[in-house]
């Protein structure tokens, strides 16, 4: 065994080293390192051309310098000139500091590509083995340019050492990672996919790597590297422990180059050819059983080899998702693994088990370890394992389990680390809605959320539930019961403040019935909280005295009074003083209808995609969550999409005038049997349900449309997001003809559509003909024509 | 890939650093004091695997010493954490004790540890592979 060979050894450099370590202060120690510093420069500067030892010894001196964090300015001119040295020793201490200290001095670049030039040229593999380290180490685009070309030659030549090649093949892939445009593929993709076939282990590795990476931008080159991975890969895992001699580690067999191939294998799908597939899944059978057999060596490091085989294994599996019982065993092995002593093991095992869960085969055999992960959540003491832990339950959760996994992960809230926070209230909040049978639950949940990280409840949040209560009718009751018990504690977080005040502003009257949520009380309840909260929240509430008004006119004056009083009016902030001013006067000068028209209950909102999950997509990045959510989509088409078809009745109209009537008619009724067809899945499907909330005779909006038809023929009747519905009539001495137009605004075809024609009997004997309307997408249109009859 | 490779010890101060994708001066003694802290927080108990940023890192402790590598998504962490007790080993088979010549041989070490992992990937794990050149050097060295 060598000692530390001082022949050649510098020893000015080790009393350097020492003269250091013997600093006892940074200060000692910088002026130590300056002295050395000048003492160089002088030498560099100096007369007397260094001999290449000298060099050697100050570049090396230059090159502990950096390490220990300073920079450095001079010398890269030495350490060049060291370069062309023959001797391998200065070369060697050359390009060190040159890759080492990467700078973009042009000048010297031109200089340090010719020398690398020149070493490759040189054919002797230690120079070209330097050389091609350098090129791999550094990469500049320069250097690709350069050298880009011949590489790949020395790569695929025949007469080229093994280390040499190993060199080139790294190299190479460097190169393509930094400037991919210099290396264009060639006639030597197939030649480097034959060094999967070499003898030595080390080339393999090598070109192992160089294809892995080549293969994701053009994998259609290299697909006849998958045979050979695979059959490489057999023979690896077949073999025995003497077979490989140095490159087993601790009885497991090349197990870099182990999971390298299986890394290169999941570039591709699973294998066509009927043979490759076989011994592919034989492969893996092998590595699984290993696994189980009692272990060869007590060592650590053995397991751990052994393991970190295994785990890319399983990783291939899932990748594949096509061989049911694999991803079987393999979530077995992992389930194990979930209780192993060692907690790297837990770890790695929760990650993979995230990614299990997603594929349809092994969705069930996961959720069986709910139990354990569950445990893991609450006992685990490093806080990336009970991350790992959350992810793993949000993975798996479905209609089975959702409600045991929601509370789980509330609990964890209530405990967990600050910076994980907000993930996970965007997470309970997306499961809750998801899996939510019935909406009380998700009320509650929602608030729950609020009360325990209100902090960490993100706009979306509560935006979303807000939707939800709005758009289901039998959820609102109990959300303004709720929601007032809730707002009762003593210390209540703002978001909760404003998902109360708009709730009590909208269905308030539902719970005014009872004398412990009588109006008066319900406005004090939010107005004991107004002075604490923020601008946005109090404009929030400003809007919720106003419908309070509206809804309850025995407490107008009071309401009035605070409007009134200089605090409000005379707010500093501009929005409040506006609305309180504009409030107050609404509330003064409006009649009770304009109010109750203008301050009518919200309209259902219409469908769009969940903002909650774009925030999540994007706080995680693209990868994760999105497979996971998409699959979940396809997976689970129908699950809360309960397709409701109300059919919805208009009353008729009061007023007087005929054509009136018939024009009060067009505008109601719609029907719809099935929702549109482009929403599988999505969140909330009911678009049409709740058109029977609209209570009015007429929808609001279209009253001023239908006043106009008293002295106009044509123009639009009733508008709103989906439907059009336009009116053009014609009359002639005592005949009259209406034309309907029902204008589908959306990109989807109405299925179904059927408008009623409702009239009193007087007039219905004066229709003479109506025509059946005409299915289309675009339009349908209705032809009435009416014949009135003097009487 | 693997974008880092540092051996630091508990006082902080870093024994060997090697970067495999370009990072400013000052922002590499910032990486390695917050590295360094991550890791020296941790207990027994813990996982060897942290994540930091947006990559993970890997590390292993020998007595005094911390060997920390940065990983991204693509490599297998215990792989990885094989491969530093791998890099420990074949420097305890070339130097007899490993600890206090580090410093003094930082170009071997360097060496060593180019012929193991080049441009972040894993080259060589044969130990008697990756010292032939060293040996080679050094009969040279003394003839």
């Amino acid at each position: 065994m060598p000692a530390v060979s001082k022949g050649d050894g510098m020893r000015g450099l080790a009393v350097f080293i020492s003269d250091i370590r013997n600093c006892k202060s940074k200060e000692a120690e910088i002026k130590r390192i300056n002295k050395e510093l000048a003492n160089i420069r002088s030498k560099f500067k100096g007369d007397k051309a260094l001999d290449g030892y000298s060099k050697k010894k100050y570049v090396c001196k230059l090159l502990f310098i950096f390490l220990l964090g300073h920079d450095i300015d001079f010398g890269h001119m030495e350490a060049v000139n060291l370069l062309s040295s023959n001797r391998y020793t200065e070369k060697q201490i050359g390009y060190l500091f040159i890759s080492v200290l990467v700078n973009s001095n042009s000048e010297l670049i031109r200089l340090i590509n010719n020398a690398i030039k020149n070493d490759l040229a040189s054919r002797n593999p230690t120079f070209m083995g330097l050389a091609l380290h350098c090129i791999a180490n550094v990469g500049s685009r320069e250097m690709a340019e350069a050298f880009a070309g011949e590489i790949p030659k020395i790569l695929v030549a025949g007469d080229t050492m093994d280390s040499v090649k190993q060199s080139a093949a790294l190299c190479l892939l460097r190169l393509y990672r930094t400037s991919p445009d210099f290396v264009p593929m060639g006639d030597w993709t197939s030649r480097v996919v034959h060094l999967l076939n070499d003898q030595h282990l080390g080339v393999v590795t090598a070109a192992t790597s160089l294809i892995t990476t080549l293969a994701q931008k053009n994998p259609e080159e290299f697909k006849t590297s998958v045979s050979l991975a695979v059959s490489r890969l057999s023979r690896i895992v077949t073999s025995a422990s003497t077979d490989l001699q140095d490159y087993t580690y601790y009885f497991v067999p090349a197990p870099w180059l182990s999971v390298k191939l299986l890394r290169l294998l999941q570039c591709y799908p699973p294998p066509e050819d009927a043979a490759v597939r076989g011994r592919l899944t034989e492969c893996l059978e092998t590595i699984l059983n290993k696994a189980q057999e009692p272990p060869k060596s007590k060592k650590v490091q053995h397991s751990n080899a052994k393991n970190a085989v295994l785990f890319e294994a399983i990783s291939l599996i899932i990748h594949h998702d096509s061989e049911p019982n694999l991803l079987v065993r393999a979530c077995n092995q992992l389930g194990q693994f979930l209780q192993h002593r060692e907690t790297n093991l837990r770890y790695l095992a929760l990650e993979s088990m995230c990614t299990l869960a997603s594929s349809e085969f092994s969705h069930e055999a996961v959720k069986t370890h709910i139990e354990t992960v569950i445990n893991a959540l609450k006992t685990e003491r490093d806080v990336s394992v009970r991350q790992r832990a959350v992810d793993l339950l949000y993975a798996m959760c479905d209609r089975s389990n959702a409600q045991q996994i929601v509370a789980e992960m509330l609990n964890y809230l209530e405990t967990a680390d600050y910076s994980i926070r907000e993930e996970i209230v965007l997470k309970v909040a997306i499961l809750a809605e998801k899996y939510a049978v019935d909406y009380t639950w998700y009320v509650d949940t929602i608030l729950n959320l609020i009360r325990i990280a209100g902090d960490y409840v993100s706009e979306e949040v509560w935006y979303r539930v807000i939707q939800i209560v709005i758009n289901r009718d039998d959820v609102q009751g109990y959300a303004a019961k709720t929601v007032f018990e809730a707002l009762q504690a003593p210390a209540c977080h703002e978001n909760l403040v404003k998902v109360g005040g708009y709730i009590l502003g909208e269905f308030g009257n539902l719970i005014a019935g009872d004398p412990r949520s009588s109006p008066l009380i319900q406005f004090n309840l939010l107005h004991s909280k107004f002075h604490l909260c923020s601008v946005p929240t109090r404009a929030l509430l400003l809007s919720t005295y106003i419908k309070f008004v509206n809804l309850f006119p025995e407490i107008k004056t009071t309401i009035q009074d605070v409007l009134r009083s200089d605090s409000q009016l005379k707010n500093a902030d501009v929005e409040l003083q506006q609305r309180a001013v504009e409030y107050l006067r609404l509330s003064t000068i409006a009649s009770t209808d304009i109010l109750a028209t203008v301050l009518e209950e919200m309209p259902p909102f219409p469908e769009r995609e969940s903002s909650i999950l774009a925030k999540l997509k994007k706080k995680k990045g693209p990868g994760t969550v999105t497979d996971l959510e998409d699959i979940k989509k396809e997976r689970n088409s129908d699950m809360n999409g309960g397709t409701e078809s109300t059919p919805v009745n208009a009353s008729t109209a009061s007023t007087p005038s005929p054509s009136a009537d018939l024009l009060g008619l067009g505008a109601a009724p719609v029907t719809s049997s099935a929702p549109p067809p482009s929403s599988t899945g999505s969140l909330l499907v009911d678009v049409f349900s709740d058109s029977a909330s609209v209570v009015a005779p007429l929808a609001p909006g279209s009253e001023d449309n239908f006043a106009r038809f008293v002295c106009k023929n044509n123009g639009v009747l009733f508008e709103n997001q989906l439907l059009q519905i336009g009116l053009k009539s014609e009359f002639r001495q005592n005949l009259g003809r209406m034309f309907i137009f029902y204008g589908n605004k959306t990109s989807t075809q109405f299925l179904n559509f059927t408008p009623t024609l409702i009239c009193s009997d007087e007039l219905k004997s004066n229709i003479l003909d109506l025509t059946e309307p005409l299915d289309m997408q675009i339009a349908v249109y209705a032809l009435i024509t009416v014949c009135q009859m003097h009487k | 890939m693997i974008k880092f490779f540092l051996m630091v010890n508990k006082q902080g101060q870093t024994r060997l650093s090697r970067y495999y994708e370009h990072v400013e001066i000052p922002k590499r003694t910032m990486l390695e004091a917050e590295v360094i802290k991550n890791c020296l927080s941790r207990s027994k108990e813990q996982c060897s695997f942290i994540e930091y940023k947006d990559f993970k890192l890997v590390y292993r402790q020998y007595a005094a010493l911390f060997i920390v590598v940065g990983i991204n998504e693509t490599e297998n962490e215990m792989a990885v954490y094989e491969l530093i007790h791998n890099f420990v080993e074949v420097l305890d088979r070339y130097f007899s004790r490993v600890k206090c010549f580090i410093m003094f041989n930082l170009d071997r070490v360097h060496i060593i540890l180019d012929e193991m992992v080049l441009n972040g990937c894993i080259v060589e794990t044969n130990k008697n592979r990756i010292l032939a050149p060293l040996l080679v050097l050094d009969k040279m060295a003394e003839s």
